[in-house]
């Protein structure tokens, strides 16, 4: 079956995942997120390009951050924006998406922003639109379940790019609670499409995903070894909940193996830059010192993806099917 | 039949005499990628009075966006001066319809309210479907309109015209 977020000419269409999206699609967003970068840095920060299209933020799970990112790319782009937030109640799910979809559809949405707390609700719905001939309505999925989160994943990407300015010499060594990260398994995908040749997984072993040998990433459990001569720090926030199982001792106990301080980054390449998707814990993952710090890129992130969800909008509601 | 071009070179120098004179000597430059850009630069150098050269993609502002889609490898628009109070001169290549230039005119103004804007063309092909006139002219043609006139430049800087075949309608 075709890659239901790419056209019949193999354009992007809807934005699921970043699995299986060929490396010159990864390539054409980057580099299309370039010119709107300078668009933030004008007086005035808007472009026509979306003039009179409705952009719907549909968010079963709450996210106050990237819903706001999505927003402020979608209003630069001149497009109306409509925020719902939909409690994730265990009843709303299935058919009655779909409904919901439907509905919206019936009002002229032509871009559905979607976040939910089910992996795979994004593909559901671009399947739905697909298969009942709506092709000019799409979606971009905001993140679902423990699945995906590929436009924090294209951001995490632009942002190596523009300061490292090639992938195919770097070191990444992402480091946290990847089992439980969307973003995680996202830039991982994302990082060998574009051929970045050592990726790296630095965790405890009880916060390592058990199919992480397929993705081609080398696991470390000593941080210390882990980051030692990487180009690009990646923290993963560590989710207060899952100190409540029994994954993890304590906070303090985390943070001294797996804590980002000065003394740890000093392992890394003296030119190695520290991202981190947000909201930070401090003391948790991340030293102070070391978010504030001259290495950390974690601001620089936020602006990128504005930028980023930018092209990934203007790319998807200018393909084949919205076409007159 | 190929319609007779003439050459970039000499249409180049045609412009800058045309422009010495009227254009003004704190003008600064705007060239629209990727044609306009080039010339732009050479007529700031040939001119000699220290224009500013700022570049504009105005794939943002296309009226073609719902037909054509977003234009691949967008280049970043650079205005490094104040575009408000200044005099700007637009500069491109070939001058068609008219529609390139109306969006570079909006685009413009989102970095602020110029004092005027006039245009200089390498080539006015004629076809206009705005009422927009250029200032300053290289060259005026008479081109089937199953044509394209496509600017080069080479590695040494020369620029050359040629008419490509419209790939569609």
């Amino acid at each position: 079956m075709r890659n239901p977020q790419l056209d019949a000419q193999g354009g992007l269409t809807h934005l699921l995942t970043l699995e299986g999206l060929p490396a010159a699609v990864i390539t054409q967003i980057l580099d299309t997120a370039v010119p709107f970068v300078s668009i933030g840095e004008r007086e005035v920060k808007k472009v026509p390009l979306l003039r009179g299209k409705a952009v719907f933020n549909l968010f079963f799970e709450n996210s106050t951050r990237t819903r706001t990112t999505f927003e402020i790319a979608a209003k630069r782009l001149s497009a109306d924006v409509i925020n719902l937030n939909i409690g994730a109640s265990s009843t709303s799910k299935g058919e009655t998406v779909l409904d919901t979809i439907d509905n919206l559809t019936a009002m002229d949405a032509d871009i559905f922003v979607v976040r939910h707390s089910e992996s795979g609700a994004p593909h559901l719905i671009a399947a739905h639109l697909n298969a009942t001939g709506r092709r000019h309505v799409h979606v971009v999925n905001a993140g679902d379940g423990r699945h995906q989160h590929p436009t924090q994943g294209l951001l995490d990407l632009f942002t190596i790019r523009h300061y490292k300015r090639d992938f195919r010499n770097l070191s990444v060594a992402i480091v946290g609670d990847v089992l439980h990260s969307r973003v995680a398994r996202s830039l991982i995908q994302g990082l060998a499409t574009v051929g970045t040749p050592d990726i790296r997984v630095v965790a405890p072993k009880t916060l390592v995903p058990a199919e992480v040998g397929s993705l081609g990433v080398r696991v470390f459990n000593d941080m210390r070894a882990g980051i030692g001569g990487c180009d690009v720090v990646v923290m993963l926030r560590l989710q207060s909940e899952r100190m409540r199982g029994a994954l993890l001792p304590s906070v303090g106990e985390y943070f001294k193996h797996y804590g980002l301080t000065p003394e740890k980054l000093a392992l890394a390449k003296p030119d190695a830059i520290v991202m981190h998707p947000g909201p930070m814990n401090r003391g948790v993952e991340i030293d102070s010192a070391v978010a504030d710090g001259d290495r950390s890129v974690i601001l620089p992130q936020v602006t990128f993806g504005i930028a980023v969800r930018m092209a990934v909008m203007s790319i998807i509601a200018g393909s084949q099917g919205s076409r007159a | 039949m190929p319609p007779m071009l003439p050459d970039a070179e000499a249409t180049l120098g045609a412009l800058a005499d045309r422009m010495r004179g009227g254009v003004a000597p704190d003008a600064a430059f705007v060239g629209i990628y990727s044609g306009g850009a080039w010339i732009a630069e050479r007529l700031a150098s040939m001119l000699g009075h220290g224009h500013r050269v700022g570049y504009l993609d105005v794939s943002f502002y296309r009226d073609d966006y719902e037909r054509a889609g977003l234009k691949a490898n967008a280049k970043r628009s650079a205005l490094d001066f104040d575009v408000a109070g200044s005099t700007i001169v637009l500069i491109d290549d070939v001058l068609y319809t008219g529609r390139s230039v109306r969006a570079a005119i909006n685009e413009l103004f989102d970095y602020g309210r110029p004092a005027a804007v006039e245009l200089a063309v390498l080539i006015d092909r004629g076809g206009r479907e705005l009422p927009i006139e250029a200032t300053y002219v290289g060259a005026r043609l008479a081109v089937a309109r199953n044509l394209d006139i496509v600017l080069a430049r080479d590695e040494g800087g020369r620029l050359s015209l040629a008419a490509e075949s419209r790939a569609t309608g």
